[in-house]
């Protein structure tokens, strides 16, 4: 352990910006951790003599329209948003690995139409599906997870299925069955171990776009609903003072939410290089 | 000739094949719909005091009173005879009002695919032929920030820069000043209206206010669009029939022009059709940050409103435009890859 | 005196990589006449291919020539501009490459790049480069050139790919023509078109030729000179016959020991002395056959790969499967060892009609550890996440039930020891092996479980020269002290002769000739044998079925 542990150490050293963006990611769970010992004040304790103030000593991030702080819905906003992002990608990460390597590996017609229609779903505007979703199934946290979750899904599928199938005809693996194992067991034991490195890359990738999501959603009053402190609802209801130039109802949240994306994705990209120079870009 | 009657062929059999696909959307969406939890006909029924008399007869009136398959069976009948029922907020066929609307979202989603495209792939070929350069380094700086940054944040953001600091956007609602004169409704797309009429003064009215919108969305586009532009340049310079190509003495243009660039074009066919259905997506929020009168902005307040059929029919909408997108995107893959027709 | 056309003076090359510089070519030098041919012969990593490159200053962005000198025809090609170099390539200087297929652009039509070729360097219009491209083709003996003028590359078989490249090289008459591994990966029978082409086209054009290789063989029958590199150095350059009769240095002798020849033993291989054949078994009538294959079929969608094959082999016996790709015999390998199902046929092993079984339920049959296989490519059949240790322990846990401890261990050791790798090495993962090391592995793990039957896929195509004769003679002496017996596939039929008792000739899934290895080698009774004999190349001036 403490050898995987130095040699973590030692890629990061050689990768700056990975290692800025690991850190990023670092700081973003101890928020969510920690965020009521965090947070200066109340996230919904509104007061409305101190509203829409700019930022200041007291506030550092300025107040809402109900003179809640900014800066302590934001930090209160962490736990959510990662919660969405974390739950929603664990689940299509786990179903569509599974569902990807079982099709990469079997072939066939069942992989051909499940293929097709990964790839149906892959071409179609997610975020419209999302929204029918969450339309369709309530305006709760949990469905913006599920609608999250399943947007998501193709890209697992779609993934797992192909590392698995350029691996499927490997020697090691009808080795393996030549060994005694058999088709199951070669999935589970032998293939799925091979490509969890490169899906997490793809699960550091696809946490920025599931948090982009969620917060996209909440944006158009869909799930969350106010005063639940989270990002895309912040940005909602600082649009509305936008014109009459209050921009930091918009701009803290935005730019949480920018940077905890970028983090996220830097984060992937990094891990990609270390794992697959090839694929460096 | 022989490539043009295979592209043909590949177009025709992708229709087809794209019916199931149309179909399972249609059944889809009327499947969500059945089981959204608002009761509309208790949400349209005269107020909260409405008795149960008057909602059953809405009920009867609305078909929600018939089994399921029936209630679908209509519906496909419908679908097929052009009638998407009809909004129960603006109490006009929903065909109608998404034809009104179309153009609207088509000329934001158009001009904004037009402008990324046109930065993009300069961008990702200078910065492929010069890696580790500073313009490479720019360029995927620019990359990595733009997928980061949600559409309605930075458009929010760039009204705030534009329209009230610097003051030479116009006010960001809707796609004409309110007191402009509006161009006779021939396409629909006032930018080629004006033209049309020949109103310049209009056209720049028109042209100012789709300029941040269409930004908007060009930023979030254009980085997958470099990088994907770059990536597989990068790559085709690394392959051994360019290698080939230099071996036999070609000039360096010819050999970026006719030996790279072609071949490295092919994935980013692909990644345009995706993005273009990213955009029919990112369009609902884009409409709604600068109140632009598309179909997402009208999508979604039926949505909020627990009005099936403007939904649906948007659902339908969207799916038609993503079996056309991948039909043209596949008919242009068909053209530029002699190796798709073997298949 | 004529002056050479080619002179390298003290070539340097490194490379920068992740882990600092690596010298790749470290003070070669090598001169060649107009006209003449020279080999340049070396294993992987010997730096021959960075020559080449460096010769034509199509080095990929990493290398880097660090000094020394290319003279051709007296101009200095490490200062040459890069405008100079243009003209220079195709125009006086060409190159064919290894993977034809991969080498032309995938979306041009083969007569576009020839065109593209032609006009690279000669003032012509449109139709006189199109005749000019047509003539060419017919040249490299292409059929029906107005049809494939329009063809892809993806339309055409690797050795008609390799034709076009060559017709491209040589479009412009070029004096110096470096060919790059051209053949590796080509079949036999293709191969020797393709080397005799390039023969011919040099000679009748008076062209230089630098023909890179791994083969000996191929080397020292098609060129006038060779030239062995070794670890980025030239070892040892002579005319091809000397160089193969009196080898100097030590190198040279192994190399040219471990190319196996017509009439070389695996001991020769690696200079030990001859061993008698293994001591025939008993064979009383009524010996049980441990294995037997009755109208074996398999189909793919329609298409026969095997097609109706019938053979057996006696206990402690070695069966040769000899054929070009596409002649069913990898899919013959995989159908013994139940690792896919048969379309029709019967699979007996030891009396047990074990082919009825479907492959998906085999795994759980007690007859799996009696049948185990080696793979093609050592590297590909190791599990990146197994270290050596974990990889043989693998079907002794699996099989026969052993589960962790000092008795496992033990086990895994002794299965090292018979298979020569260190266990010292069984901590390392297989990135952290060399190939020969691996092979052992691979090795290891088939004989761990002791099985009665062998299957070899091409155990020894993806390793050097040298290495490949180590692994002969392992292989050779664990069947003569385990009494396995071998069903051996190679494309190699030299390899096979030495290995096996008796030999299988496939065509497209059928068997074409089957008789005692040594009568079969020594008076072919098939047409297809006698040219698959012929088109090997070998070095060995004596005619090859004089036997």
């Amino acid at each position: 352990m403490s050898a995987t542990l130095r040699h973590a150490g030692w890629v990061l050293r050689g990768n700056p910006i990975t290692a800025v963006a690991a850190t990023g990611v670092l700081l973003l769970a101890v928020l969510a951790i920690f965020a009521p010992w965090i947070q200066p004040y109340d996230p919904i304790a509104s007061n409305v003599r101190n509203a829409l103030q700019p930022p200041s000593a007291a506030n550092w991030a300025g107040t809402d329209q109900l003179g809640r702080d900014i800066l302590s819905r934001l930090i209160a906003a962490t736990r959510l948003d990662l919660a969405i992002a974390i739950s929603a990608v664990s689940i299509s990460f786990a179903a569509g690995a599974v569902i990807g390597s079982l099709c990469g590996y079997a072939g066939g017609r069942m992989d051909r139409v499940v293929g097709r229609l990964v790839d149906v779903l892959m071409a179609f505007p997610l975020f419209v599906l999302a929204m029918a979703m969450v339309a369709a199934l309530g305006n709760r946290v949990e469905n913006i997870i599920i609608a999250t979750a399943f947007i998501n899904l193709p890209f697992y599928i779609r993934f797992a299925r192909a590392e698995v199938n350029v691996r499927r005809d490997a020697g090691w693996v009808e080795a393996a069955r030549a060994c005694g194992d058999s088709h199951l067991s070669v999935v589970l034991r032998f293939l799925l171990p091979n490509i969890l490195p490169a899906m997490a890359v793809q699960i550091s990738l696809n946490l920025g776009w599931a948090i982009l999501n969620a917060a996209g959603l909440s944006f158009l009053g869909l799930g969350v609903t106010a005063p639940t402190p989270e990002w895309g609802i912040m940005v909602a209801e600082g649009a509305r003072f936008i014109t009459s130039g209050q921009w930091w109802l918009v701009a803290f949240p935005g730019f949480t939410l920018m940077l905890a994306v970028l983090c996220f994705n830097l984060l992937g990209d990094g891990l990609r290089d270390i794992l697959d120079p090839r694929m460096r870009t | 000739m022989r490539a043009l009657r295979a592209v043909g062929r590949r177009v025709g059999r992708r229709l087809v094949a794209s019916a199931p696909a149309l179909l399972g959307v249609v059944v889809f969406t009327f499947l969500l719909m059945r089981v959204l939890p608002g009761d509309p006909a208790v949400f349209f029924a005269s107020g909260p005091n409405a008795g149960q008399e008057e909602i059953d007869e809405l009920r009867r009136v609305l078909g929600l009173d018939r089994p399921i398959p029936v209630q679908l069976a209509h519906y496909l009948y419908d679908v097929g005879t052009g009638n998407l029922g009809r909004s129960l907020t603006t109490g006009q066929p929903v065909l109608r009002d998404l034809t009104e609307r179309l153009p609207a979202s088509l000329e934001l989603t158009v001009t904004a695919l037009i402008l990324a495209l046109g930065l993009a792939l300069p961008l990702g070929i200078l910065a492929a032929l010069r890696p580790g350069s500073l313009l490479d380094h720019g360029v995927r700086l620019v990359c990595s920030l733009g997928v980061c940054v949600p559409t309605f944040v930075s458009g929010l953001l760039l009204i705030y820069v534009f329209y009230v600091v610097l003051g030479i956007a116009p006010d960001p609602t809707g796609r004409l000043d309110i007191f402009a004169a509006s161009p006779p409704d021939i396409t629909g797309f006032l930018l080629v209206d004006f033209l049309l009429v020949g109103d310049m003064e209009g056209w720049r009215a028109a042209a100012a206010q789709l300029v941040l919108p269409a930004a908007t969305m060009a930023l979030f586009t254009l980085a997958p669009l470099a990088r994907m532009t770059r990536a597989s340049m990068l790559a085709v310079l690394g392959s051994d029939f360019v290698r080939t190509a230099k071996s036999i003495g070609l000039g360096r243009g010819r050999v970026v022009l006719v030996y790279a660039l072609r071949n490295a074009l092919l994935p980013v066919i692909t990644i345009t059709g995706i993005v273009f259905s990213t955009m029919l997506g990112a369009n609902v929020l884009v409409e709604k940050v600068f109140s632009w009168p598309g179909v997402g902005s009208y999508a979604l307040d039926a949505l909020l409103g627990s009005d099936y059929a403007p939904v649906q029919g948007f659902v339908l909408l969207m799916a038609s435009a993503f079996v056309i997108v991948n039909l043209v995107i596949d008919t242009l893959y068909g053209i530029a890859d002699p190796r798709v027709s073997i298949e | 005196m004529i002056p050479p056309l080619l002179q390298v003076e003290d070539l340097h090359v490194e490379f920068a990589t992740r882990r600092g510089r690596v010298q790749a070519v470290r003070g070669v030098s090598l001169d060649l006449l107009p006209g003449a041919t020279l080999g340049i012969v070396g294993e992987s990593g010997s730096g021959k291919s960075v020559t080449a490159y460096a010769v034509t200053r199509l080095l990929d962005r990493a290398g880097r020539i660090s000094s020394g000198r290319i003279l051709f025809r007296d101009q200095d090609l490490t200062r040459a501009s890069e405008g100079d170099m243009r003209a220079l390539r195709g125009g006086a200087i060409s190159m064919i490459f290894q993977n034809p297929r991969s080498a032309l652009n995938p979306i041009r039509s083969v007569g576009r790049q020839l065109m593209d070729a032609l006009g690279a360097h000669q003032d012509l219009s449109g139709r006189e480069r199109r005749d000019r491209a047509l003539d060419l083709l017919r040249d490299v003996l292409i059929r029906d050139p107005e049809r494939r003028f329009e063809a892809y590359p993806h339309e055409l078989s690797g050795g008609m790919c390799q034709r076009v490249m060559i017709a491209m090289a040589v479009a412009c008459d070029p004096a110096l023509l470096i060919a790059d591994e051209p053949t590796t990966g080509l079949d036999v029978t293709t191969q020797k078109t393709v080397m005799d082409l390039l023969a011919r086209l040099t000679a009748e054009r008076n062209m230089g030729m630098i023909l890179i290789t791994h083969d000996l063989g191929l080397a020292v029958q098609y060129c006038g000179d060779v030239a062995v590199m070794q670890e980025g150095q030239v070892v040892e350059r002579a005319p091809a016959a000397t160089l193969f009769r009196a080898p100097r240095h030590a190198y040279t002798r192994r190399l040219v020991a471990a190319s196996p020849t017509p009439r070389s033993t695996v001991q020769d291989l690696v200079g030990e002395p001859p061993r008698p054949p293994p001591p025939p078994r008993p064979q009383a009538a009524g010996t049980p056959l441990l294995l037997e294959v009755r109208d074996l079929v398999k189909r793919y969608a329609g298409f026969a790969a095997v097609d109706g094959v019938s053979f057996s082999i006696r206990p402690g016996e070695s069966l040769g499967l000899v054929g070009e790709s596409g002649s069913g015999k990898s899919t013959i390998s995989r159908l013994i060892c139940r690792l896919i199902d048969r379309s029709e046929g019967t699979i007996l092993f030891d009396g047990q009609d074990v082919g009825g079984i479907p492959a998906r339920d085999f795994h759980a049959n007690p007859l799996r550890r009696e049948i185990q296989i080696v793979f093609q490519d050592p590297h590909d059949s190791l599990n990146p996440r197994y270290n050596a240790f974990d990889c043989i322990a693998h079907p002794l846990k699996r099989m026969l039930g052993l589960r962790d401890g000092a008795k496992l261990r033990a086990r895994v050791e002794e299965c090292a020891r018979r298979a020569g790798l260190p266990t010292e090495l069984l901590t390392r993962f297989p990135h952290q092996l060399s190939g020969g090391q691996k092979a052992r592995i691979g090795i290891a793990r088939a004989i761990a479980a002791r099985p009665k039957l062998l299957v070899l896929d091409e155990p020894t195509a993806a390793l050097d020269v040298s290495v490949q004769a180590v692994i002969l003679k392992l292989l050779d002496d664990l069947r003569r002290e385990e009494g396995l017996a071998f069903l051996f596939v190679s494309h190699d039929l030299n390899v096979v002769r030495m290995m096996c008792e008796r030999t299988i000739v496939l065509q497209q899934g059928r068997i074409i000739e089957e008789g005692d290895s040594r009568a079969l080698f020594a008076a072919p009774c098939a047409d297809y044998t006698r040219e698959l004999l012929a088109a090997i190349p070998h070095f060995d001036p004596a005619p090859a079925l004089a036997g």
